[in-house]
């Protein structure tokens, strides 16, 4: 389903300017189909604020997002999702009084087809969808290691066990392209191993995972090409290697030696 | 063979005995059972008590059913999508004004120069369907508002509507508003001990009249079976899933791909909906329809029954009108014969003969009698702030506390 050219995503020239501050500068790379694509940068580089330009959240200044050969710069966020991208948040943004399994449920609304009609009379119809988004929802919570905990608040749960949700939340709409923001962050480093791992079982599904990452380490290991945002600017693409070695890389992360 | 007939029977007894314990349990159960026999009870109940006398009773239970379809209604919209909507009275207006102008002879004297008689069976359902088109057509400029903006806006609505009717000249009959509304009828009937000391029997062509006020109630009653039975469906299905997500956190719901505008429109229309057919009834069971019935005080009250019975449940919202209608309408006004008749059984008849400077107990008490409202108002919600019959979550919300603020890292326009 990917686009002929084999690219995901493609950021063209992307500008947010908030007031005066110009959050993301021009920025452009690619993201290939079936690939785990990074976006590094010290805090403030507007890797999120690139992030919610490619979902929707609100719309670039300028530049072209393009998804799968088509433009989605300004579409609305639930547009997106529809479109086939799903994302998680830097700070965990479950329904904190619903269920695990509810939330996961509530990541499927894009894919049901249950009309008014159905759901005021629940049509054996509505009935089947609901037995089947149930029982793949369960599957979910399974796949990202949380099946357990169905039936407990989303606010109840660890804060791993959080983040693993979101991720079930995410994959629940059946996305092509997943954006994951900072999914390590605040994790020991046997738990970041552990994430990396279910990252791979996501690309093995064959989904795109576009990632910010704060932790180098992390992302040096888990993906094949890196970006690195700096004040909104990219400084540096390529492999984990190449920036690695990359001087303005270094400079950003260590500062500049005197 | 009979021996496992008899053990499919075991286990459906099992199974149904093991039904009836877990929904024992159960508080909405409770709640829902205890409804349902009260309401089928309480006709003849009210009839035997006060012995065939009990038609104003019967009257006043209908009227109460009116504001339990309205809280039922905005409990959709306030509960559910958690968009606080103070105008509410507004589309109970729009309904009520709908059945008036479609069941009465007012278009005579209007430009239109006809009067339009609609079957009440029928109108019922327009009435439904102009109150939703208006909540849509309210809703489209307003919904993107959020919380405190939002309930600026519903305000507004509400006493713009009222006045509307009031200035729209002979369609709406102004200050006087519309008068000899048609009654409902109904090809026949089955008379009975219900309807006041009336023998068995069966009527044809009838007409439902203030004089029969028990047809209005059962007719009430089934208007909530169906209507309770709707929005708990609606409220198990994925609209009511994505009302609970749009309330918990709007932009996770949009990034989700929940279209948070059109699914808040469709609560909005929905709550509406339920007051359409509110006031259709309302309109059909008092005959006349007046501008003075919808205002602010209106959209309050239910909104105080709501979030009073437990916001988001629908048993709850139920119980809270029927509690604060019972207040309201039965137990402040008749407080002041009260008041007296206990001061004279107690001997303390001082008390009820006005003097100079005491106007007696019954004057006294009735001039108290909104202090004594907004006390039995704050005494509720002191002692149950979380409602009267609350939704788990909301009970968990204030067992356990509400979490710390997150920091959001954007938020959508």
């Amino acid at each position: 389903m990917a686009a002929p050219d084999g690219l995901a995503l493609q950021v063209r020239a992307v500008t947010k300017r908030f007031g005066g501050l110009v959050a993301v500068d021009a920025v452009s790379f690619d993201v290939k189909a079936g690939e785990v694509f990074a976006l590094i940068g010290p805090n403030g580089a507007g890797k999120t604020t690139l992030f919610n330009c490619v979902t929707g959240l609100f719309p670039p200044t300028e530049g072209g997002v393009i998804f799968e050969g088509r433009d989605i710069a300004g579409s609305k966020p639930h547009q997106v999702a529809g479109l086939g991208i799903a994302r998680t948040f830097q700070n965990i943004r479950l329904f904190e009084y619903m269920s695990a399994l509810d939330n996961v449920r509530v990541g499927q609304h894009v894919r049901m087809k249950a009309k008014l009609w159905d759901a005021l009379f629940t049509t054996p119809k509505a009935r089947r969808e609901e037995a089947r988004v149930t029982a793949t929802a369960r599957e979910l919570l399974d796949f990202v290691g949380i099946g357990r905990h169905a039936d407990s608040y989303a606010r109840n749960l660890a804060y791993g066990q959080q983040r693993r949700l979101e991720i079930a939340r995410a994959l629940a709409t059946r996305p092509r392209l997943l954006l994951l923001d900072e999914p390590a962050a605040g994790f020991n480093p046997q738990e970041k191993v552990e994430l990396m791992g279910l990252v791979q079982k996501i690309i093995g599904q064959g989904i795109t995972v576009f990632l910010i990452e704060h932790d180098m380490k992390v992302v040096m290991g888990a993906s094949q090409r890196i970006a690195v945002l700096d004040h909104g600017e990219k400084i540096a693409e390529g492999s984990p290697e190449e920036v690695r070695r990359n001087p303005r890389v270094i400079e950003a992360y260590l500062g500049k030696s005197a | 063979m009979s021996g496992a007939a008899t053990a499919v029977a075991a286990g459906r007894r099992a199974s149904a005995g093991a039904f009836l314990r877990e929904k024992s349990k159960d508080p909405n159960a409770i709640a829902y059972t205890a409804m349902l026999t009260a309401a089928v009870l309480f006709a003849p109940v009210a009839q035997f008590v006060t012995g065939g006398n009990g038609d104003y009773l019967v009257s006043q239970a209908a009227d109460c059913g009116v504001y339990v379809l309205l809280a039922i209604g905005l409990n959709v919209v306030v509960g559910f999508a958690g968009l606080l909507d103070l105008g509410y009275a507004a589309f109970f207006a729009i309904g009520a004004y709908t059945y008036g102008m479609l069941a009465s002879n007012q278009l005579v004297s209007s430009p239109i120069g006809h009067g339009i008689h609609i079957p009440f069976w029928i109108a019922l359902f327009i009435a439904m369907f102009v109150a939703a088109g208006a909540g849509a057509l309210l809703g489209a400029p307003t919904l993107r508002l959020r919380g405190d903006y939002l309930a600026i806006v519903t305000l507004g609505f509400g006493e713009i509507v009222p006045r509307f009717f009031r200035n729209l000249g002979t369609l709406t009959g102004g200050v006087n508003g519309i008068s000899a509304l048609d009654a409902p009828r109904l090809p026949f009937w089955l008379d009975g001990p219900w309807v006041g000391g009336g023998t068995l029997g069966v009527s044809t062509d009838f007409r439902f009249t203030s004089g029969n006020p028990t047809a209005f109630y059962v007719l009430m009653i089934l208007l909530l079976l169906g209507c309770v039975l709707l929005v708990n469906n609606l409220f198990a299905s994925r609209l009511g899933r994505a009302w609970m997500a749009v309330r918990e956190d709007e932009v996770a719901a949009a990034a989700m791909g929940v279209n948070t505008v059109n699914i808040k429109l469709l609560a909005f229309g929905i709550g509406a909906a339920f007051s359409g057919f509110a006031g259709a009834f309302y309109g059909a069971k008092l005959a006349i329809v007046s501008p003075e019935n919808f205002g602010f005080v209106v959209s309050v009250t239910i909104l105080a029954m709501v979030v009073l019975g437990g916001m988001g449940n629908i048993p709850g919202a139920m119980i809270g009108a029927i509690v604060l209608y019972f207040v309201l309408f039965k137990f402040l006004p008749d407080a002041p014969q009260q008041a007296i008749g206990i001061s004279k059984s107690l001997g303390l008849d001082f008390l009820v003969t006005p003097t100079p400077n005491w106007p007696g107990i019954g004057e006294e008490i009735s001039r108290m009698k909104f202090l004594l409202f907004g006390l039995i108002l704050v005494l509720i919600m002191l002692l149950r702030p979380q409602g009267l019959l609350p939704s788990q979550v909301r009970k968990d919300e204030f067992t356990r506390g509400t979490a710390a603020d997150t920091v959001y890292d954007l938020e959508t326009t």
